[in-house]
């Protein structure tokens, strides 16, 4: 009767270690995605700049620097 | 030119709201979306601050990584748009987003999820610049006609500025360093007391120096 318990405990902890062995990683593996949309067109494309960037370019700056007020003045 | 951002000076928002007026106006945004909102910190308590807040269009953006169907992209420019033909409006960008940027427009009864919507920098999205179909599903393309966000660009205060990054950095710098040569340790030339305190007010009395005879 005690043997018959020894072994069935023995052979509970042999399959609790084995399971622990067989446990796999949860956390899959991250792959960034790459964009399925329409491709887009960039803003300097279209009239009034009809592709010229370095106008477009210099248009932005120009007005980027309307914000400053120190220099406005 | 670098990437395109957003900078708002919380030392000069006054929550008047004219950004997201500014910006509802612009683009025809509908009931219930707001692409831009200004958010008080200790509103009512002196030394309130005020910022404005949209899209920051990231530059490691985690809407983009959390998209299941992959329609964010990045322009040359360095924004955020996304490919609204492609949205399924599964909302994951909207709880990955730290600025809470993304909306839904509420598309049916029962708070049934239109496609996202969030702010484009005024750049549009991937259609014909300026056409038809790219002002309803976007809004304006100011960008293409060489003008920068409606947003930034009416800002009373000149609190939120925005283009590119290096000249905004530009601005912002020599905006402190005038305002700290200006100012005095005691009394800066802006903040509240500036706006509020009179300079003849009774000033509360002393605490003795600790070891001071009576």
């Amino acid at each position: 009767m005690i043997r018959q318990a020894f072994l069935l405990a023995v052979g509970a902890a042999v399959a609790l270690v084995i399971a622990g062995c067989g446990e796999r990683p949860q956390v899959i593996e991250y792959k960034q995605g790459k964009y399925q949309g329409k491709p887009d067109t960039p803003p300097y494309d279209a009239a009034p700049f009809n592709g010229n960037k370095t106008e477009w370019e210099r248009t932005i700056k120009t007005r980027n620097q309307n914000q400053n007020e120190y220099k406005r003045t | 030119m670098a990437r395109m951002k957003f900078l708002c000076d919380a030392e000069r928002c006054i929550e008047c709201n004219g950004c997201v007026t500014a910006c509802k106006q612009e683009h025809d945004i509908p009931w219930g979306v707001n692409r831009r909102r200004v958010v008080t910190i200790n509103d009512g308590v002196p030394g309130e601050r005020s910022i404005s807040v949209a899209c920051m269009h990231c530059s490691d953006a985690p809407c983009m990584a959390v998209c299941p169907v992959d329609c964010f992209y990045h322009t040359e420019e360095g924004i955020v748009l996304h490919d609204k033909d492609l949205c399924i409006g599964c909302g994951y960008c909207f709880y990955a987003c730290p600025f809470g940027a993304p909306q839904f427009p509420q598309a049916g009864a029962f708070g049934v999820r239109g496609k996202m919507d969030k702010c484009t920098f005024c750049a549009g999205g991937p259609e014909a610049n300026n056409s038809e179909a790219e002002y309803k599903k976007y809004g304006r393309n100011r960008l293409a006609e060489g003008k920068l966000p409606a947003c930034a660009e009416m800002c009373s205060t000149k609190a939120l500025l925005g283009g590119d990054s290096d000249v905004l950095s530009d601005i912002y710098r020599e905006r402190v360093t005038n305002r700290a040569a200006r100012g005095t340790p005691g009394s800066p030339p802006w903040g509240w007391d500036t706006a509020y305190g009179r300079p003849d007010a009774p000033k509360p009395p002393a605490a003795p120096a600790a070891g001071a005879k009576s």
